[in-house]
């Protein structure tokens, strides 16, 4: 069991509050997941040629004014901005350079994500203790996508919690479990792909970015995704302008959506819903089966 | 707790799922209702499990999104929810009446042994699943592999059905007013007789629906796998 939630505000207005507004969302899934939870927003897109790099270190010990000192020396136009165990670090030079040389240089920092508009954040814990750890509630943006984990099949720890990421301002949850990751990461890594966990999901997440690189639009590379993975899966994705949900074919995963004039909003089940605005006036779904469902900004 | 008003037999009793717990309410549905007419549930909220096990002829009445299971184990209560059900709604009903006026998430009705569940909307996936003689009554679609194994009762589709419909059917009879889009093995499509005919219009009466019983088609088990057939080879 997992619980998924996803906000996209559709008033620029309520972009101040998107946090506040997801932050019930996600406590209200913390049954369906109490062990770790995490949280992919999207930002304003820093500017020109920067990307912004979220990254994590367990080591309590961690040295992030060293870290912020070599990245100075080694990197252009760099700022570092520290989060409890987190960090955003943004950045003028070349990304994926940037990605190799932390994995070489710093092998207990993990990059959560790079792009020009995505944080993740993603830690151990009760849902509302990550959320009060990070400050979700203070976080600004278009639309996010968390999680709320309960494992099923890899060890309770920060990289194997949600959101994952691939390449740019790309991020994916799941509620399910996936019978095939090791055939779908070993197809992957032939291909040039480096994981980062044990997770199920992982895979999933390279693997539909991968299809999107190679020219699928998202319902194609979605629809090939029901015949290489074999298992259950709500997929809930993050792009740079969209949010997309699909259902495996067996509906095994709930998910229900609530949309008004000013809001989409994703979630497991109602009861993370039920305190947002004018939700009685919201058009409530369940999303039907092996059907792509996506929203634009 | 919520038993504020117990002068008049038949006064109301409110609860507020806001400030008070399912459990006080679940509790409350559980002890003695026999001056109890009418409890009215506020601020459901998606909560799970609200109203299960009731074993009262009283109504409840939910305004409001339920979460799963609720009304689970129904016998005698008519419950009435206006919005929509979590997975699992009027689960292992006995008796009495389910009303869910919005949609209704998978399993909806499975394995009911008696009374009849009312769906206004579409109902999810494995509608009816393993259906022990409960009846279902649908306003619109019902989604794929419903009444899947489903032993006795009867389920009233208004709108079209999905994928896999009636797989494994033993005795259940169910009947579809729209399209089917595929059967599953054993179940088939039968002549509607006037019986057949004057239980649709009992049951669409019952849940307060209005289509002509002409239009509905009759889908039962062909009994094929009632016996062992070695010549099968596996494939039905």
């Amino acid at each position: 069991m997992c619980g998924i939630v996803g906000l996209l505000v559709k008033k620029p207005a309520l972009r101040e509050q998107l946090g506040a507004l997801m932050v019930p969302m996600l406590v209200g899934m913390t049954e369906r997941g109490p062990d770790s939870s995490g949280m992919a927003v999207f930002t304003q897109p820093v500017e020109g040629i920067k990307r912004k790099f979220s990254l994590y270190c367990g080591a309590p010990a961690f040295d992030w004014k060293h870290l912020e000192g070599v990245l100075s020396e080694q990197f252009d136009d760099v700022s570092l901005v520290v989060d409890a165990n987190h960090g955003v670090f943004t950045t003028a030079s070349d990304p994926i350079a940037v990605r190799q040389w932390l994995m070489a240089n710093f092998r207990d920092l993990h990059v959560l994500s790079v792009g020009r508009m995505i944080d993740v954040y993603k830690d151990v814990g009760l849902p509302a203790d990550v959320a009060a750890r990070y400050r979700f509630a203070e976080m600004r943006g278009t639309h996010l996508v968390g999680h709320t984990r309960m494992a099923t099949e890899s060890a309770v720890t920060p990289e194997n919690a949600h959101p994952y990421t691939a390449g740019e301002d790309w991020c994916l949850v799941h509620n399910g479990s996936l019978a095939n990751p090791g055939s779908i990461k070993r197809k992957l890594e032939k291909l040039g792909a480096q994981f980062e966990s044990d997770c199920d999901t992982e895979g999933a997440c390279r693997y539909i970015h991968w299809r999107l690189e190679q020219g699928d639009t998202l319902e194609q590379a979605l629809e090939r995704s029901f015949e290489d993975f074999d298992g259950f899966f709500t997929f809930l994705m993050g792009t740079k302008d969209k949010l997309a949900l699909v259902r495996d074919p067996f509906a095994c995963k709930p998910a229900v959506v609530a949309e008004t004039d000013d809001y989409v909003a994703i979630a497991s089940e109602f009861r993370s819903l039920a305190h947002l605005p004018d939700i009685r006036n919201a058009k409530v779904f369940e999303p039907k089966p092996a059907q792509v469902y996506s929203w634009a900004v | 707790m919520g038993r504020v008003m117990h002068a008049g037999a038949a006064a109301p009793i409110a609860f507020d799922l806001a400030k008070q717990s399912v459990r006080d309410l679940n509790q409350f549905l559980h002890g003695d209702l026999a001056r109890v007419a009418t409890v009215r549930v506020a601020n459901p909220d998606g909560a799970h499990s609200v109203a299960v096990a009731v074993s009262a002829p009283v109504r409840i009445e939910i305004d409001g999104n339920v979460g799963y299971y609720a009304a689970g184990l129904n016998q005698q209560a008519t419950v009435i929810i206006d919005g929509n059900a979590g997975p699992g709604v009027a689960e292992n009903m006995m008796s009495g009446r389910v009303e869910v006026r919005g949609f209704a998430s998978g399993g909806a009705g499975g394995s009911a042994h008696g009374g009849l569940l009312v769906i206004r909307g579409d109902a999810g996936l494995r509608c009816g699943i393993s259906l022990k003689g409960g009846d279902i009554v649908v306003g619109g679609d019902v989604g794929s592999y419903s009444a899947f194994m489903a032993q006795a009762g009867r389920m009233v589709v208004c709108g079209n059905a999905g994928e896999g419909l009636g797989d494994s059917i033993y005795e259940a009879v169910l009947y579809v007013r729209g399209e089917v889009r595929s059967f599953g093995a054993d179940a088939q499509l039968q002549p509607m007789t006037a019986e057949d005919l004057a239980a649709v219009t009992t049951l669409l009466a019952a849940a307060g629906l209005d289509y002509p019983a002409r239009e509905f088609k009759r889908i039962a088990s062909a009994r094929t796998l009632y016996h062992w057939n070695a010549d099968a080879n596996q494939e039905y």
